[in-house]
């Protein structure tokens, strides 16, 4: 069937054989990694932004000994490389754990690479998520919040009730940036040695010598993820501004 | 000064400094003078391949925004494709296929082996810096997109009618505009170049994310070179914020 495409274009048969599923192609490691980027990612972002809204409340509303905490957490974790975040939250967290751990006298145990990566990334995202999430707080009119406090609701009730409905439509380009930055910065957990989509892809690129085929295809991927991210993105976006009047779709 | 020195912000100040001191006592620091004269080489080289790469970037991302932002279809739809794909995959793989794709495919070429270039071409840091630029590239094309867009058009039009060539136009008052406008994002976008730079260790460029690793293989010390680290890029990233905020300072009052 693409025995004319082949003829027109030599490597690419070789690209397809090395591409498929099953072994010898390497497509079925690749599809494997992506789905563990994948799952990663949407674990350190609900991680980050279940953080974010902690810290944007604290931030807010928070004494000014929380506030200062805070002000140095979003400004250390924005400041420094998340590759290094990543090695000494990867080292610390699990010396502590298991320092906890011995104190209690359990045995120490190896903490499993995707626990980790959901736990560091999503220290990380929790820092700008604080952000979005606090600049979205904000801009909810304030007579809104007195009103639903003068209606007799509980802090908390008001919190689900009337702020978070309220932000998130302003909170949502943010957070869908968040979890395209999310995405990406998987592929960081491949220095640490988890067989995530990169890494996947440099093993395979590695041991066949087609780099280029590995790394546009990763790409590609990669590229998929992005793209339908952005469409879903969108889509919610509309969904939840239908009300606001004058709203931009 | 009377603002910041509340009295919880005195205890959390000598909190963070005892801190310091029991990490300076009870941490190992005796690896610092060995591995000095590397680590500010390391530090130069994080600097330049920065700059080098903001400047090439940057020299990319104008064109790149201008297509989008007024070119006719021909140049946008490439120019928006570069920056879709540059953002949408990570910083990793662009360096990892460019470093190990084009790697392997220039030795194939004679031409390119006999050719002066070659010689840079076998080292890392060409790949490197290429990856970073366009990264760099990626990102400000799209910012600059939004920036040469809110120049108000009416500014344009004026200075067309004023009998200012095109390219006058441009240089004298779309440009500077949309670049005061793009100043506070392009701040933030530089720090996040900052932190993208220790990728590039990944392809044995030795800047100081690598000498750090290296003192961590040799020694077997994990914490104190990744602490200082941090520290480094801490104040990196410091200067830069100062440094954009002293440009906005200048360049920002007096838009329209």
């Amino acid at each position: 069937m693409l025995d004319w495409l082949y003829q027109l274009w030599p490597g690419l048969e070789t690209s397809v054989t090395l591409l498929s599923l099953e072994p010898p192609g390497w497509g079925g490691n690749l599809l494997r990694g992506a789905v563990n980027s994948i799952i990663i990612a949407l674990g350190a972002f609900i991680l980050g932004c279940v953080i974010g809204i902690g810290g944007a409340m604290g931030k807010l509303s928070g004494g000014p000994i929380t506030r200062d905490l805070l002000a140095v957490y979003t400004t250390v974790v924005r400041a420094v490389p998340e590759l290094i975040l990543i090695l000494l939250l990867y080292y610390a967290g699990t010396d502590l754990l298991n320092q906890m751990l011995r104190a209690f006298g359990y045995r120490p145990i190896e903490i499993s690479g995707l626990v980790a990566g959901i736990g560091v990334l999503g220290i990380v995202q929790g820092a700008y998520a604080t952000e979005v999430l606090r600049g979205a707080i904000q801009a909810v009119p304030k007579g809104q919040i007195e009103a639903a406090r003068a209606y007799g609701m509980t802090p908390f009730q008001t919190f689900r009730r009337v702020t978070f409905p309220a932000m998130l439509p302003l909170a949502l380009p943010g957070l869908s940036n968040l979890w395209l930055i999310a995405t990406k910065d998987t592929a960081l957990l491949a220095i640490v040695g988890f067989s995530e989509l990169t890494l996947e892809t440099r093993q395979a690129a590695g041991s066949t010598r087609a780099y280029f085929t590995f790394f546009l295809a990763a790409g590609a991927l990669y590229l998929l993820m992005t793209l339908v991210s952005g469409r879903l993105f969108g889509w919610i976006e509309t969904r939840f501004r239908r009300h606001q009047v004058g709203a931009r779709a | 000064m009377r603002g910041f020195l509340q009295p919880h912000r005195i205890g959390l100040i000598a909190a963070a400094l005892a801190l310091c001191v029991y990490a300076a006592v009870t941490m190992r620091w005796d690896w610092i003078p060995r591995y000095a004269g590397l680590g500010l080489e390391g530090l130069w080289r994080t600097l330049w391949l920065l700059a080098l790469s903001i400047l090439i970037g940057f020299a990319m991302a104008v064109p790149l925004g201008l297509a989008q932002a007024a070119g006719p279809r021909i140049v946008a739809v490439p120019a928006k494709w570069f920056c879709t794909i540059i953002r949408g995959t990570p910083l990793l793989l662009q360096i990892w296929l460019i470093y190990f794709g084009l790697g392997s495919l220039f030795p194939q070429f004679p031409s390119i082996r006999q050719s002066e270039l070659w010689p840079y071409l076998r080292q890392a840091w060409p790949y490197a810096l290429l990856a970073l630029s366009m990264s760099y590239a990626g990102y400000e094309g799209e910012v600059m997109r939004g920036a040469f867009k809110s120049v108000p058009h009416g500014q344009l039009e004026s200075a067309r009618a004023y009998g200012l060539s095109r390219w006058a136009v441009f240089r004298r008052i779309w440009l500077p505009q949309a670049l005061a406008r793009a100043l506070p994002t392009l701040g933030g976008e530089t720090v996040l170049q900052l932190k993208a730079t220790p990728l590039v260790a990944t392809i044995t460029v030795i800047e100081i994310y690598s000498v750090a690793s290296r003192v961590r293989q040799d020694t077997f010390i994990i914490y104190e070179p990744l602490l200082l680290l941090a520290l480094v890029y801490m104040a990196i990233a410091g200067l830069i914020g100062l440094g954009f905020r002293w440009l906005e300072k200048r360049y920002t009052p007096g838009l329209g």
